[in-house]
Parts: structure tokens; C-alpha cells; sequence
């Protein structure tokens, strides 16, 4: 045995069991970094209480109900209401008044998890009385997160962070405008859910569904290795209308993949991209 | 140690007391440094950093943040964005994530440590310096683990001793070394 034989015994047991994810519940996650994989797949074997990757994938396989408790650790659900508030700013300046020109506006959240970027999305088109005319698609794999982002009720004490974020991302009232408290949360406003649609969507298996005007798919390549990557631009750059907009996470980059090409820099410091002809 | 036969890549650690002791250790590297160096300092959330800037005039490398699947350049000096875990994801390239903070803290320096640890398992070094969390010390004790070198300041030469004492308090140290001390045997490389 040398040093480092645990570590490929681990990734070896990581790609068997992402495989048996695959052939058992058709879940794909054998293109996502491993670097990630390999931390939430022992925080999984924790919760779980399984000594070794291979218990959990015996597991995993005969008991569904496990599965569906697993697939939150697969898949990261961390953000915030208008993260990256100036993102939102480049939306407002640079995408809305060519979104404008269109009779009927259509958006998509790709990986939108439990919601936070759909609803400050929906709360930007309303400002910008765009809302009635749009369709906003926000997919993700994780049934659980979609349930979470459709029911539009976060907890009391994140409400501060989002209230300093939409206030830098330029809202025009106050976020409390949108939303109702009490028990110890705030659930927003079902007028602004009308133009949403929630749906189960795999970056990694499924194909386009729709044209869409903008793209929003922020934090989520960075779980993806590079040829997954290139696959979900790909699927980005067929959705897109012609000139149509595609936003990404503040350090993920077109740069290195084969779809450079295809898009041009808009807003390039807050990885605003608009579809080129090729 | 041989650290020009020994080593393909360092890592560091630091947080509070951090921006001084790393402008000590960068400073020296000299320009025919090899390694790649990867660097998580601990940072107030959601405002851009300006390390390069800061840095990049106290070391004769080039200094830069990280950017996803970035690839790894010899002799590179790398920092965590701000609200971005960095990871090494292989032997060639770097990934960055937004899972949740560890002790408070994204970017942290166990996502960093644990993951080089994976990729460049005994030939890699890793220097934890000053920091008043314990943050880095699961970091150091997977770099041991996986026969990777582990210096960690002496907490009685940093400014803030807890990062360094709870590291050698979990997983102890291969070497226990003042900041100058630090300084010199990475100026011999």
C-alpha cells in the first residue's frame, strides 16, 4: 500500500456509487467535480452513520426513502436573495430595456435550488412592470429544494441580509413590500408566483425546453466538471433568442470552453453574456 | 526537506493577523519559485478583496484570484475569492463552491488543505499560520493522512495563536516554526 491509496480507494467507491445513483434513480452526478463530490459524500456517510462509501451505496440502493433524504447532500442549497447585488443592478440596466421590447418576456433559472434568485427575479420584472408579460422557468433536479422555492417562506433571521441586498441591487421600495411575517419566517407575496413555473430539470440529461430570452444559472457550473459544463452552456446558447442574455456566478468564466465564441461579454465583472451568431 | 524535489504544490492558511504574515511569507518567494502556491486568507463577506493588489508588491510571483476550473501554473500565487470556498479539484486545475461556511468562514482553509491533500497527497506542503479560529485544523490533519507536509507557525510567534495552537492540539505538525523561520527555508528553495 502506498500513501495515497485510501484517497483513490475513496474516489474509486465515489465513482461506483455515483454510477449506482445513475443506473437506480437516473439522478447524474458522474460529471460533478469531485473535489466537492468527495467532502459532501463524508459529510453523507456522517449523517448516515455508514463507515465506508460502499455501505452507503448498498444502502442507498435498496432504501428509495434514503435517496431522497441523500439527494440534499449531492446538490449544494446555499444562497441568498439578491446575491451579488450588483448582478441585479446589471440586470435592471442592461438587460431590462432590451427585455422591454418584447411583447412576451421568458426566464430561466437554471438550478434555481430553493428559490432565492426566482423570487428576487420576479420582484425586479414587477419593479420594472415587466412581471405580467414574463414566464419565469426556474428548474433544478432536487424535488425537495423545488417544493422549498415554490412555497416562497424563508426564515425570519435571513431576512436582514436580503433586505441590505435588494437595497443595493437598486429595489425601488422596500423588500418588506413583498413579503408577510410571521412564525418565525416571511412568505412573499403569491401574486409575484402567477408568472412562475417550478419544474424538475437536469442540466446534465435533459434537453432544451423552451426559448427563453435570459439565461440566469449562478453557483451552479461550479459543481459541474468541464465537459458537464460545456454541456449545459451548450443547452444555454440553443435556449437563447438571438442577442438573448445569459448571467453567470461572479467567478465562473465561458473563457475556457468551446462556447467562448458564442457569447459576448455585456456586463463581463458581473458575468453578464449575451448570445452571438456563431 | 527538499522542497524543489519534495514538493509540486503549497498551500497556506491564515486569518486574523493573516494579511501581515503572508505579505512576509510571499515576499519570500523568489522568482524561480516552482510550485503553484494556493492561499485562503479569511475575509469580511461580499465585497471584493484586493489581495492581488495587495500582495502582488511584496512577491517576485504573479498573484491572482481564483476563478472556476482555473488551471494551476507553477510558480502562480492563487487567493480565494471572497464567499467562495477554493478547492483543488485535480493535479492540473483548481474549482471553487459556495457550500456553507465553516466556522463562519468562506472561503475556509480545511476546503482548501482537504482538498490538496486528495490531489497532491505526499507532495505537497501546507504552512497554517496566524488566525484567532480553528479553521485549518481538519485541513492540517488530512494533509498528515495523506503524508503531506504540515508546518504550522508557532503560536507564540503568531499574532493570533488559536489557528495555529488548535492544529497542532488535533493533528500536531511535522514542523513548528516562527514566521522568519518560515520565510527562510521557503527563500532557500
Amino acid at each position: 500500500m502506498t500513501d495515497d491509496a485510501p484517497n483513490e480507494l475513496f474516489d474509486l467507491e465515489i465513482r461506483l456509487l455515483l454510477e449506482a445513483v445513475y443506473l437506480r434513480y437516473h439522478h447524474d452526478f458522474r460529471d460533478y467535480a469531485l473535489s466537492s463530490m468527495r467532502r459532501r459524500m463524508r459529510h453523507a456517510m456522517a449523517r448516515f452513520g455508514c463507515e465506508r462509501l460502499s455501505d452507503l451505496q448498498h444502502r442507498l440502493l435498496h432504501e428509495p426513502g434514503l435517496f431522497a433524504q441523500a439527494l440534499q447532500y449531492f446538490t449544494v442549497q446555499v444562497s441568498d436573495m439578491f446575491r451579488d447585488p450588483l448582478y441585479f443592478q446589471a440586470l435592471r440596466e442592461h438587460a431590462v430595456p432590451v427585455l422591454r421590447t418584447y411583447p412576451s418576456i421568458k426566464l430561466w433559472i437554471a438550478g434555481c435550488s430553493t428559490g432565492e434568485e426566482v423570487w428576487s427575479l420576479a420582484i425586479l420584472l414587477a419593479e420594472e412592470g415587466l412581471l405580467e408579460r414574463s414566464l419565469i422557468y426556474a428548474t433544478d433536479i432536487n424535488p425537495e429544494s423545488l417544493r422549498i422555492a415554490e412555497a416562497g417562506a424563508f426564515a425570519l433571521d435571513r431576512v436582514a441580509q436580503f433586505s441590505r441586498n435588494y437595497l443595493a441591487a437598486g429595489g425601488r421600495a422596500s423588500l418588506s413590500d413583498y413579503y408577510t411575517s410571521g412564525y418565525g419566517g416571511v412568505v412573499f407575496d403569491r401574486r409575484l408566483k402567477r408568472q412562475i413555473v417550478f419544474a424538475d430539470h437536469s442540466l446534465a440529461t435533459d434537453q432544451v425546453f423552451s426559448e427563453v430570452h435570459l439565461v440566469s444559472c449562478r453557483n451552479v457550473l461550479i459543481y459541474f466538471n468541464r465537459e458537464l459544463q460545456d454541456r449545459a452552456v451548450g443547452l444555454f446558447r440553443d435556449a437563447l433568442v438571438h442577442r438573448g442574455f445569459l448571467g453567470l456566478g461572479s467567478k465562473e468564466s465561458l473563457q475556457l470552453g468551446p462556447h467562448a465564441t458564442e457569447f459576448e461579454p455585456c456586463v463581463p465583472e458581473q458575468r453578464l453574456y449575451r448570445k452571438v451568431a456563431a | 526537506m527538499d522542497l524543489r524535489r519534495e514538493i509540486d504544490a503549497v498551500v497556506m492558511g491564515a486569518s486574523a493577523g493573516g494579511v501581515h504574515a503572508l505579505q512576509a511569507v510571499l515576499s519570500s518567494l523568489s522568482a524561480d519559485f516552482a510550485p503553484p502556491v494556493l492561499v485562503v486568507l479569511h475575509l469580511p463577506s461580499g465585497r471584493p478583496s484586493r489581495l492581488p493588489e495587495l500582495f502582488a508588491p511584496h512577491c517576485a510571483r504573479p498573484v491572482c484570484e481564483a476563478y472556476d476550473k482555473q488551471p494551476l501554473e507553477p510558480g502562480t500565487v492563487v487567493f480565494a475569492p471572497p464567499d467562495y470556498h477554493l478547492l483543488v479539484e485535480d493535479r492540473g486545475h483548481l474549482a471553487l463552491s459556495v457550500d456553507e461556511p465553516v466556522l463562519y468562514s468562506r472561503p475556509a482553509v480545511d476546503f482548501l488543505f482537504d482538498s490538496a491533500a486528495a490531489a497532491f497527497t505526499h507532495r505537497l506542503l501546507a504552512i497554517l499560520l496566524t488566525g484567532a479560529s480553528a479553521d485549518g485544523s481538519e485541513g492540517i490533519a488530512a494533509v498528515r493522512r495523506a503524508g503531506g507536509v504540515a508546518w504550522v507557525q508557532d503560536p507564540s510567534d503568531a499574532a493570533s495563536e488559536l489557528m495555529p495552537s488548535s492544529a497542532l492540539a488535533l493533528a500536531g505538525a511535522d514542523e513548528v516554526l516562527t514566521l522568519n523561520k518560515i520565510c527562510e527555508r521557503l527563500a532557500a528553495y
